[in-house]
């Protein structure tokens, strides 16, 4: 007797629990890795999943074994020379500390690290594990097609679909009691008058009146019956209108600097931190845009590839960037639908007197726009002016606006996390 | 030569074909002779097949995360290509559960169905040792049962809580094991009735067991017996339990003086999976053995009747090479005996002895030279376990063939010595090591229950009887830390050899020990 099933299609992840829970246990160990991951990749991988290891000893399940020592005879396949009483040496030193654990393996190779892989998601958890965005903020949009019909009570008229039944019957039921009132009323004192009249002595008894109450009742009943049950009057629908709704786009500029001091490994390390920054807004918003903005003594935006992988360069007008960013942001990015990014790398060399008008800038006119802006120096010399200068912006928006340096690739990461920890609640 | 009519060709499977080669398999199978369980066979995803090794076979697991740790490892390996997977899944229970790979090609599917559906299947019902210890028609059942309640315990007491007492009770799992007597067998419904009657009753034993106050014993002169509080004498005097217990999990989940109910339920459930692996972990050979002999068996005979082409039989003799290579020693790739090349080796030499026997087969094994191949295999198949199989039926010429020779390591010198190899005067050591290196109570460390001190302050003292001065690994620290946490007061192991203690371990550890261990 033989059954085939089909359970191809049956739940996946079955041991996605079990799988989170291994990666919950191990997180500290796992986070380590995964901050030496970082520190390491090229950009184009950071994207992908990673492979983490955690030293086997952390992770053992331990059972009662046999140690090293002792007396023992192992059976091994594939003598080609050995005869009976040959004696020979212990392979790997023998006795030697670390773990002889069971196997009776005599490569001497056990299993140091615990290696596995974790998923895109996975590895982006705990790279930006309690991490966040400053100052999420969902804007509002005028926008028409951005709009979410909400119910807002019930209106008079509206389209069939939209009729509520147990609205409309309330009315009608109203109304009904509100017609027929004061035509039971009068119905009762003609019913009563009759009544009245018809007890009274024959003799005295007057027929005209009598047949004109009856008539009176009977009109009265009549007009009580044609009290309708329910009225074009009474119906309600539910009212839906339109309201906008909160956006959750977010653009960020990434402002380079490209002046001839930049090196090549400078811009390796602000490319690194740009991209850190953009897995970590796209994570957080359901739309990400991405602008690119180069500077050496004029400004320009520039698609991905150039931004990346031009070799135009020149002096340094910092000032130039903030323009040309403020100018995009009027043009394409009303602060109202957007939430704005500018993350800024430079070595810190900038032009004479450009330092206080970028201070200008923004501490006037960028700054009110922003959620956020990053500022980092990727410079191993003292800072200068324009550090200085920021240093101002900083102590007038202390919220919003931050500034690390950084020396080697392996500040990048740190840097992030500085930048983007968690804050305790702030109004 | 037969006319070639192959059911299929190429690797592309369907249901059809499936049902038609299984149909033929089957029809092979009862020729030889070859009883088995209904088969269940499940098309399952690749992932659906990490999950299931990842749960040790289990089709329903209760959640840990060391089976999450395990669907890492074996996801890992699987994407380095390290690992076939499609091989080895299938569950003794009945119907007896085989899992195939969508992705495995024609000949992978009927490999598979003949290795597991029939080879398995047959060896799960047949041998002596799943018949005793496993009861096929519930265990299914009995993992809904455990994993519900522990889903339940979770929920009551928090994940962490079941994961550290899962923890502790995974680490004694090998010696939660009853080696002599046998379960009975209960359904899942029976399970959970008796659940609750027996979480009461087990309650009230274990406060009387530990219902005097702990003190001294009594002064001398003062004869207890007869008392009305101390029926049983437990606390008259005489070593607490009379004998030496070898089942841990047994002895904690019936005395462990402070586990709640529901811990003494996990500890059993963890006690009653234990059990039901044991005969696997030992009838790894045999049963390999046994697959492997069979598949190779059928899938030849398949050929032999034309039901399929060249191209899949050269497919399959490819993968069949490959499971029963055997690296030598001194290979990178040699990681101990594989039992598919062993088990395979002796089932396929004791039907050539049969055969074909040799006089030197006359020497060894004169009830079986000449006899009829199939009733002797049928035979060991049912009568053994890996360690007897060994000592009976391992022959020189697999001794030659395997090239096997053995290997003294004796801390006391300071070089191995090779004590005997694949000649005359070493075939029956050889044979003799090879038995005792699958013994599972040499492979384990001898370690019993030896007293637990109910008079006095609690504490529970195991006893590990050393073999040839073979010490236990330092893992004994961390076992006796899940021990503590299950007994709740301390714990103490004393290692003898030659009925001497020759080393004790305490935890939790006193204080000036604490920086050595």
């Amino acid at each position: 007797m033989t059954y085939f099933i089909d359970r191809r299609a049956n739940a996946r992840h079955k041991s996605a629990v079990n799988r989170q829970r291994f990666l919950d246990r191990y997180r500290t160990h796992i986070k380590r890795s995964v901050e030496e991951a970082v520190n390491r990749r090229s950009i184009t991988d950071m994207e992908r999943g990673e492979k983490v290891s955690i030293p086997a000893r952390d992770i053992s399940e331990p059972v009662f074994q046999h140690g090293s020592g002792g007396k023992r005879s192992i059976i091994a396949p594939g003598n080609k020379e050995f005869v009976e009483g040959d004696r020979l040496r212990r392979p790997g030193g023998g006795g030697g500390g670390g773990s002889g654990e069971g196997s009776a393996s005599n490569q001497g190779e056990g299993m140091d690290e615990f290696a596995f892989t974790l998923s895109r998601e996975e590895f982006l958890d705990f790279v930006f594990d309690g991490l966040e965005l400053p100052h999420l903020e969902r804007k509002n949009l005028v926008d028409l097609d951005e709009v979410r019909p909400v119910r807002a009570g019930f209106t008079r008229d509206g389209v069939p679909a939209r009729i509520n039944i147990v609205r409309s019957m309330r009315e009608a039921h109203a109304r009904r009691i509100a017609m027929r009132g004061p035509i039971r009323r009068a119905l009762r004192e003609a019913q009563e008058a009759l009544e009245a009249e018809e007890r009274k002595d024959p003799v005295l008894r007057n027929p005209a009146r009598i047949a004109e109450l009856k008539a009176e009742v009977e009109r009265l009943e009549k007009r009580l019956e044609a009290v309708p049950f329910i009225d074009t009057y009474d119906l309600r629908y539910n009212n839906l209108v339109n309201q906008p709704q909160p956006s959750s786009k977010a653009v960020m500029f990434c402002v380079m600097d490209v002046s001839g001091s930049m090196t090549q490994a400078h811009k390796d390390i602000a490319k690194r931190f740009f991209l850190l920054l953009y897995l970590f807004l796209e994570r957080n918003y359901e739309k990400v845009e991405l602008v690119f903005v180069r500077h050496h003594t004029a400004a320009k935006e520039v698609d991905e590839e150039e931004f990346f992988y031009s070799r135009e360069t020149g002096g340094t007008i910092v000032s130039s960037a903030l323009t040309l960013v403020d100018e995009i942001i009027t043009d394409r990015y009303p602060p109202t639908q957007w939430n704005l990014y500018v993350a800024q790398a430079s070595d810190g060399d900038n032009w004479d007197d450009d330092s206080l008008t970028c201070r200008d800038q923004l501490a006037n006119t960028l700054m009110p726009r922003l959620q956020y802006f990053t500022y980092v120096e990727i410079t191993p010399h003292a800072h200068q002016a324009l550090w200085e200068e920021y240093e101002k912006v900083e102590a007038e928006y202390p919220e919003r606006f931050a500034m690390r340096q950084i020396v080697e690739a392996g500040d990048i990461y740190p840097v992030f996390r500085e930048l983007f920890r968690r804050r305790t609640v702030q109004s | 030569m037969t006319e070639r009519k192959p059911i299929a060709s190429g690797s592309d499977w369907n249901f059809e074909v499936l049902e038609r080669f299984e149909t033929e398999i089957g029809r092979l199978a009862d020729e030889y002779r070859l009883d088995t369980y209904p088969n269940q066979i499940e098309i399952i995803t690749t992932e659906q097949m990490m999950d299931a090794y990842a749960s040790v076979g289990m089709p329903v697991g209760y959640h840990h995360w060391s089976f999450g740790k395990q669907f890492l490892a074996v996801e890992q390996a699987y994407r380095r290509g390290q690992m076939g997977l499609a091989y080895e899944l299938v569950i003794n229970s009945d119907p007896c559960i085989a899992y195939l790979m969508e992705e495995n090609t024609l000949m992978m599917q009927v490999l598979v169905m003949a290795h597991a559906c029939y080879g398995h299947n047959s060896f799960f019902k047949g041998n002596y040792l799943f018949r005793t210890w496993t009861d096929a028609g519930s265990i299914v059942d009995y993992l809904l049962f455990a994993r519900r309640y522990l889903a339940e315990c979770e929920e009551r007491h928090g994940v962490t809580a079941v994961e550290q007492l899962l923890d502790a009770c995974h680490a004694l799992q090998n010696y939660g094991v009853d080696r002599y007597k046998r379960p009975s067998p209960i359904s899942a419904e029976e399970e959970a009735r008796r659940q609750q009657e027996r979480s009461d009753y087990l309650q009230a034993q274990v406060n009387t067991l530990w219902s005097t106050i702990p003190g001294r014993p009594s002064e001398e002169g003062h004869q207890e017996d007869g008392d009305a509080e101390d029926p049983l004498g437990l606390h008259a005097g005489g070593r607490y339990p009379p004998e030496p217990q070898e089942n841990l999990l047994y002895f904690i989940e019936k005395n462990a003086p402070l586990l709640a109910p529901w811990q003494r339920e996990v500890v059993r459930i963890v006690r009653k999976l234990a059990q039901y692996f044991y005969p696997q972990r030992q009838t790894q050979v045999m049963n390999e053995g046994w697959a492997t002999f069979w598949h190779y068996t059928l899938m030849n005979r398949l050929y032999d009747d034309g039901l399929v082409d060249e191209g899949l039989i050269l497919e399959f003799l490819q993968s069949h090479t490959s499971v029963v290579h055997q690296p030598a020693f001194d290979s990178p790739h040699y990681s101990g005996i594989n039992p598919y090349a062993l088990g395979f080796a002796m089932f396929t030499d004791l039907r050539r002895i049969c055969e074909h026997p040799t006089d030197e087969d006359r020497r060894w094994f004169p009830e079986i030279a000449g006899s009829d191949w199939l009733e002797t295999l049928h035979f060991a198949m049912r009568n053994f376990k890996d360690e007897s199989f060994i000592q009976q039926y391992l022959s020189p010429k697999v001794i030659r063939d395997l090239k096997l020779f053995m290997v003294l390591d004796d801390d006391r010198d300071e070089m191995l010595e090779v004590t005997a190899i694949h000649d005359d005067r070493g075939y029956q050591r050889i044979r003799d090591g090879l038995a005792v290196q699958y013994a599972l109570s040499v492979r384990e460390p001898n370690i019993q229950v030896w007293s637990a001190d109910i008079r006095g302050d609690r504490s529970l003292t195991l006893r590990h009887v050393q073999d040839n001065r073979r010490p236990l690994a330092r893992s004994v620290y961390p076992v006796m830390r899940h021990l503590h946490q299950l007994w709740g007061f301390p714990v103490k192991l004393e290692s003898l050899e030659d009925d001497e203690v020759v080393r004790r371990y305490h935890w939790p550890l006193p204080e000036d020990e604490q920086n050595d261990a």
